[in-house]
């Protein structure tokens, strides 16, 4: 099978809407979380989320093109231009027959969702949904808007696997390229939730945060006090290649994607499993795809969301997979900064792996402040500063509601 | 002048003014929702053929003028309705 490089990558996120700003923020250890200022969530239970800040579509495409996309929509688009260029694709001539796009979003067009339903119940009865309703609002409509824009006629189509959902995109795209299918695809996921169904239908399940006087330090991974995730929004997008479509266009190269595992929990809707056993069968598939033993991995990414159980289980299967070695290796949850992505979040955390590979540095968990005695103090949990070290290869993790899990393996590339 | 002839050239002047205020009205939902620029914006301009609309653009801008003019266009006239000057005499005929 051929090899897989990255090559591009483009950030919109709380913390920054570059990749630079986003790492910047990551290795400040910043939090993007702060007061709710897409609408009046003052009745709401939770009233912060983890919001992108001074985005303007108007200022990447015209304003006819971007009245008729969802913020999921625009948030894909200006990524992947984001990671378009950085790759220099701009300078070269693509086989647009050979170049696809897998995009991941959760939930898709919920902002439109939810306003065309608003006007509906507010009217008279009489129908008057928008023509682009149903273009807006599906969820597959960013990968098909990135095709036309980019010319790329290779597969085209959304991941939906909730939380999951860009991780399953970066994993398809990885496994066409190697297949031989295609050479080059924009991958990578956007979500736009924070808005009012988002915010309170997270709220009903009881899964966010409510920490309203400090949202700050609510998104706090593996710490006692946690108390449920904080929503986040934005996108990031990935330019992913085969090797040697890389190195005959003398294309930059971060990392080696070196392989990549699924598994499904099988237990609950949304409850993970109590002993983490997804979580476990999803790091070893994909250890195993990547040839790696647990020794070669120094850094996970987890899915660390700051929920009391998901953050347990998790630990639990890092346990089960890496043994001793789980006390040597660095592990991080992003999320303390960024607030969960939903959908993005595995692009995002892409990103941040990958990025910690090329500058041997390890972002944070931050808002640390009381160890929670169930987390053996041996592993270390890069609690609320940036370590130094060499990234050989770094596993990034991400589940989904619907007990869908999915791991990455990123490596340093080596010629 | 007579009353009378006040009365019509009112009148006119009246008519006059709800003919203009449509076609400006008009233009300016064409200029929003197609992105145009408005010297574009001309009588013979075909939406599809020289704004730039396609057929989703057209049905929004048809649900545009039932909206903004408060009347309810019949398919069948829609479908006729293909350039600037003609969604003008329509809804200048039409509107209430």
């Amino acid at each position: 099978m051929r090899r897989v490089v990255v090559t591009g990558l483009g950030a919109l996120t709380p913390l920054g809407n570059s990749v630079q700003d986003y790492w910047n923020g990551l290795v400040q250890g910043r939090s993007g979380a702060a007061p709710i200022t897409r609408f009046d969530a003052s009745k709401f239970r939770t009233q912060f989320a983890a919001e992108v800040k001074g985005f303007d579509p108007e200022n990447h495409m015209d304003r006819k093109e971007a009245r008729k996309m969802d913020p999921y929509t625009h948030y894909a688009m200006v990524t992947a231009e984001e990671a378009f260029m950085d790759a220099g694709l701009h300078q070269f001539k693509i086989d647009g027959e050979r170049a696809g796009v897998i995009w991941g979003s959760g939930i898709g067009g919920l902002y439109t969702v939810f306003h065309e339903f608003k006007s509906y119940f507010e009217g008279d009865g009489i129908p008057k949904f928008n023509p682009f309703f149903v273009p807006k609002m599906i969820s597959d409509i960013a990968a098909g808007y990135l095709s036309i824009q980019y010319g790329f006629h290779g597969p085209n189509y959304t991941t939906v696997s909730a939380c999951a959902s860009s991780n399953n995109a970066i994993i398809d795209a990885f496994n066409y390229i190697r297949w031989g299918v295609a050479d080059l695809f924009i991958t990578g996921g956007s979500e736009a939730a924070v808005n009012e169904p988002g915010v309170a239908g997270f709220n009903a399940m009881k899964a966010l945060s409510e920490r309203n006087d400090d949202p700050a330090t609510a998104s706090r991974p593996f710490d006692l006090n946690r108390d449920g995730f904080v929503l986040g929004e934005g996108g990031a997008a990935l330019i992913l290649e085969s090797l040697d479509h890389a190195l005959a266009r003398g294309a930059r190269i971060y990392a080696e994607i070196g392989g990549a595992g699924l598994s499904a929990d099988a237990h609950h809707i949304t409850a993970p499993h109590p002993e983490g056993l997804g979580a476990t069968l999803v790091m070893r598939n994909a250890l195993r795809d990547a040839g790696l033993v647990p020794s070669e991995i120094d850094y996970i990414n987890v899915h660390g969301t700051s929920t009391p159980l998901g953050d347990l289980s998790e630990i639990k299967a890092i346990q089960n997979v890496f043994g001793e070695d789980a006390y040597r290796l660095n592990v991080s949850s992003t999320k303390s900064m960024t607030g969960h992505l939903l959908g993005a979040a595995g692009a995002a955390e892409a990103v941040a792996s990958i990025l910690a590979i090329v500058h041997g540095t390890v972002p944070p968990t931050i808002n640390h402040f009381t160890d929670d005695p169930a987390f053996d103090p041996r592993i270390n949990l890069t609690f609320n500063a940036p370590q130094s070290r060499t990234v050989r290869a770094a596993l990034s993790n991400t589940f989904g509601f619907g007990g869908h899990n999915t791991s990455v393996v990123f490596k340093a590339y080596q010629a | 002048m007579k009353f009378t002839e006040f009365r019509v050239i009112l009148q006119s002047k009246l008519t006059q003014n709800h003919m203009s205020d449509i076609a400006s009205k008009v233009r300016s939902i064409i200029v929003d929702k197609l992105g145009v620029d408005e010297n574009e914006v001309t009588p013979e301009a075909s939406f599809t053929n020289d704004l730039g609309a396609d057929s989703l653009d057209t049905v929004e801008l048809i649900m545009e003028f039932e909206k903004e003019f408060n009347l309810s266009i019949p398919d069948d006239q829609a479908e006729n309705i293909q350039t600037v000057g003609q969604a003008i005499t329509y809804l200048e005929a039409n509107a209430k």
